[in-house]
């Protein structure tokens, strides 16, 4: 046994009191879940306190909570861990606090309903039959169906939402789990509308072209559903297999990346912008938006260079690296480019294939990594 | 007031299945739960579906095995129903969206399973009700404009008109506090089991036999309520379960000699007999002395290829890892058997019917029955679709005979009195959960895999010391917003009834049959018992009775695997 600290956040809206924090001792063995702590404190000591929670076991993904200021599910996280890591990690206290991006109704509990859910429905979450409906099964790849598995993992829990970073600059942006929850359609062979489903979160200012890559939302799945990854695969399936040029530049400007990343091997900011309006052509330059844009980011520009962090000289002519880094780079395109099938990296799948005893003897991750290269 | 023709109270399995089924056959549905309807129970189903899809398949061979797996306790006409109906069944969700396992062919493809002598359970992963559970839902959110949702929101008692018909309940908006009456022609009940009468269980914490208490204090039937599933493998320390699956992929069972025991008790089926048996073979090893010191079982799953085990037993990979610290790709875990499931319940028929007038069940609330002394594994998702599906349906045939009821106001203010009652209840008396916590570990010591009329008696007064303690434990919260305190103190009364009704029945059967194993009567007595227990409210308390048992073409012999 040992002793923690449960430092809840309080919220009672009868109360008309602003939100605090109540602190509560709890004897509990460390490989314990935090649930399981404020379960106790429920039971033995205030039954006032407020979560939402069931199966106890990860499954039905109602107590998703910030714990030490990290989102997740309460009964997925063991007491020691949680009090080693994140913003209290003294090894004994625990911050338990509502999810964030949602409005807190009471305690820990969240209008799931006000923000997740919402999002779910803005991406037509059912299947719309291909025609026609076979009399029996439809006769798909197995490899899809466990593709699609992947986002069928999700419990709809809101970890992912509660901290994405794009959502807070931008409440209205799709987000993660719904995202996730539109690949499920996008990759089953059974669904009718997969361009138009791609078309309408690509044109969307607030669709998959809003998302920054800051994988916040896949570390805070507790199911593995790899948000990111998931929006990442609806663009390519949008702009390589449908060639959808959207009118958010989303299309242009993962273009623009890598296109400078395969010219220069780094990216060359000053370029980036141009491309990303005008396209690869030096005329690209002069597109009015790109104009616009660059104005509009002068005072970004000026910032940085005034703070040094970088000198005019690297902002017009870009970074240079080693012709040999360079060329190392260019191979890496062309191998991953001239494979007849596109790379999907999709660790659920691909992660794992690798025998026992290769894995034993090299790092997992390493391990798993080689094998999908060879894959 | 909200008024529909058909009222769903629960939204898992059975009753997204059952809403779905009402509105298609055109009536105004409104599906009623306390929680948000993916977090339903249904959802931590793993292991499949059984269905005879395959042509090599038959229904009638899916249909013995079921009744082999009750102990002929089963009624045969509803499984016959169950079993024709469960490849349509298949392909309807399959059609809808879930995404079924499939063969190298692209075809659906299916694992084994405990009991049956095919391999015919169809499967997502270990997810398998998951998956199915927000497809289900997918598609109420795609019918919106049919289907009126009320998530969150607790039933504290259902109505009945002066003829005795059922017509409505009276619910609470967990978020608000406010009561509300809702109007039906016909309601559903699909509101799932009472495991969490016991202590431990694999079940969620929001079963706690609402349903099944609401339908018995009105007046209906219970039936079957001694038969209560021990799964044999649940995790030794809180009980969490690990799917049937991994056996049904190859894992095996050994005890502490590293003996595979279950040659000594199922010959042939091993660790894939039903699974009252293989529970009572690890509780024999266990008490035997062949136990892990722990009071355990090994499962072996390092058996299974690594990669099939990532791939379709990825949800009991972590669990051993995040609630056991164990890879069970590399090493043996340490399991044993622990509550599950529930096979009595409401009695009904076939479409769903109880005896009272407009009062349906269906999934684990309900006993049709199909699993009669044990259920099959893979076939409680079957149960709660197929008779999810023709409640649906029936109870909105009924309602196009039938005016829309009101209920008197009345009703508003008794229920706002029993929860003013709780609300006020002076300080001092023992806690909800204390009492919760007395109730679950006693039904888990007496009423068990292993049962006597010593241990049953002393149950029985328990649960009657704590019916009577019950009605003063006090709470602390007395908010209107998420008040999960009186919530809790009205579910303790559920959980109660249940089991004074579950030991009544143990204590009445004086003979071993599938889940109910009597060391003091340890045979099986087709003579004196082939027939159902029921317990019913009598107005001066619970009231024993007995149901034939339907057998249309399959005479019990004996049970062996």
């Amino acid at each position: 046994m040992a002793e923690y600290t449960l430092k809840l956040r309080r919220y009672d809206p009868q109360s008309g009191e602003a939100p605090y924090f109540e602190e509560y001792k709890v004897d509990l063995e460390p490989h314990r879940s935090v649930l399981e702590a404020i379960l106790q404190v429920k039971n033995e000591q205030d039954g006032s306190v407020g979560i939402r929670c069931s199966c106890r076991a990860a499954i039905c993904g109602s107590c998703g909570v910030r714990i030490n200021g990290r989102p997740g599910l309460a009964c997925h996280t063991h007491l020691d861990k949680a009090a080693n890591t994140g913003v209290n990690s003294d090894g004994t206290t625990i911050l338990v606090e509502p999810m964030g991006n949602m409005p807190v109704i009471k305690d820990l509990i969240v209008d799931m309903d006000a923000v997740h859910w919402k999002k779910i429905q803005r991406v037509t979450p059912w299947l719309i039959n291909k025609e026609p409906v076979p009399e029996r099964e439809y006769i798909v790849p197995h490899e899809n169906m466990v593709d699609v598995t992947q986002t069928m993992a999700c419990i709809q829990c809101g970890a992912c939402v509660s901290d994405c970073l794009s959502m807070e600059v931008d409440p209205l942006f799709v987000g993660p789990a719904a995202s996730a929850k539109a690949y499920r359609f996008v990759g089953d062979p059974r669904d009718a509308e997969q361009f138009e489903r791609l078309k309408d979160l690509a044109e969307d200012p607030h669709g998959i072209f809003d998302c920054t890559h800051c994988f916040t939302c896949i570390d805070a799945c507790p199911k593995g559903v790899a948000p990111m990854s998931q929006i990442m695969r609806l663009r390519r399936v949008s702009t390589n297999d449908h060639h959808i040029v959207d009118r958010n530049n989303g299309e242009r400007h993962e273009r623009a990346f890598v296109s400078l990343i395969r010219g220069y091997g780094l990216l060359h900011e000053a370029e980036l912008l141009p491309r990303s309006y005008g396209g690869d052509s030096w005329f690209g330059k002069f597109h009015p938006a790109a104009g616009q844009e660059l104005l509009s980011s002068l005072p970004v520009v000026m910032k940085g260079l005034m703070r040094g962090k970088m000198s005019p000289k690297l902002a017009l002519l870009g970074h240079r690296v080693p012709s040999r880094d360079l060329k190392a780079v260019q191979a890496i395109f062309d191998k991953v480019e001239s494979k007849d099938r596109r790379y999907e990296l999709n660790l659920y799948i691909s992660g794992y294939e690798d025998d026992d005893e290769q894995a034993a003897a090299t790092a997992e991750p390493v391990a798993a990594a080689s094998e999908s290269e060879s894959a | 007031m909200p008024a529909h023709d058909v009222l769903i109270i629960g939204a898992g399995l059975a009753g997204q299945r059952a809403a779905l089924a009402a509105a298609d056959a055109g009536a105004s549905v409104a599906i009623l739960s306390k929680v948000h309807p993916v977090r339903s129970h249904s959802v931590a189903a793993a292991g499949g579906i059984n269905a005879a899809l395959n042509p090599e398949d038959t229904w009638e061979s899916h249909a013995f095995d079921t009744v082999k797996g009750s102990d002929y306790l089963g009624d045969q006409d509803a499984i016959e129903i169950m079993c024709r109906e469960a490849p349509d069944e298949i392909l309807w969700l399959e059609h809808a969206g879930v995404t079924f396992h499939r063969s190298d062919s692209g075809h659906l493809g299916t694992r084994a399973f405990g009991g049956a002598s095919q391999a015919r359970t169809y499967y997502v992963a270990d997810i398998t009700g998951q998956a199915i559970l927000h497809v289900l839902y997918e598609q109420l959110m795609k019918h919106h404009e049919r289907v009126d949702r009320y998530e969150e929101w607790f039933t504290t008692t259902l109505l009945q008109d002066e003829e005795g018909n059922c017509i409505g309940c009276v619910a609470r908006d967990i978020r608000t506090g406010t009561l509300e009456v809702f109007n039906a022609k016909s309601v559903i009940l699909a509101s799932g089991g009472a495991g969490q009468a016991f202590k431990p269980t694999t079940n969620a914490l929001i079963c706690t036999g609402d349903g099944i208490a609401q339908a018995y204090r009105i007046g209906a039937p219970l039936m079957d309520m001694e038969m209560i599933q021990y799964h044999p493998t649940t995790l030794a320390e809180n009980g969490f379960l690990i799917t049937e699956g991994a056996r049904g992929e190859g894992a095996h069972l050994y005890n502490a000699l590293g003996e595979r025991f279950m040659e000594k008790y199922a010959p042939n089926k091993l660790e894939l007999a039903s699974r009252d048996v293989v529970s009572r073979a690890e509780q024999t090893e266990i008490n035997e002395g062949r136990g892990f010191p722990d009071g355990t079982i090994a499962l072996d799953i390092t058996r299974v290829p690594r990669k099939r085990t990532l791939e379709a037993l990825r949800e009991i990979v972590n669990i051993g890892k995040d609630f056991a610290g164990v890879d069970i790709t590399r090493e043996p875990i340490h399991i044993k058997p622990g509550m599950h499931y529930i096979m009595g319940g409401v009695k009904t028929d076939f479409d769903g019917q109880t005896p009272i007038p407009g009062l349906y069940a269906a999934g684990e609330v309900a006993c049709v029955s199909v699993h009669g002394g044990n259920r099959l594994g893979a076939n409680s998702l079957l149960d709660t679709l197929i008779f999810g599906r023709r409640s649906g349906e029936h109870a909105a045939q009924r309602a196009r005979g039938v005016a829309m009821p009101k209920a008197p106001t009345s009703v508003l203010a008794d229920a706002q009195g029993e929860i003013d009652e709780i609300l006020n209840r002076p300080t001092g008396g023992r806690r909800v959960s204390e009492i919760k916590n007395e109730l679950g570990e006693m039904m888990n010591r007496y009423v068990a895999v292993y049962r006597d009329e010593e241990g049953l008696a002393t149950a029985r007064e328990i649960v009657q010391r704590l019916k009577q303690e019950a009605p003063s434990a006090a709470i602390d919260d007395k908010g209107t917003i998420f008040n999960q305190d009186v919530l809790a103190a009205i579910e303790l009364g559920y959980m109660l009834d249940v089991a004074e009704a579950i030991v009544m029945a143990a204590q009445e059967r004086r003979e071993s049959r599938g889940a109910q194993f009597r060391t003091d009567f340890p045979e099986r007595n087709d003579e004196d018992w082939l027939h159902h227990i029921t317990v019913s409210q009598n107005g001066d308390g619970p009231a024993l009775g007995t149901a034939p048992v339907t057998i249309t073409k399959w005479q019990p012999q004996a049970r062996t695997y």
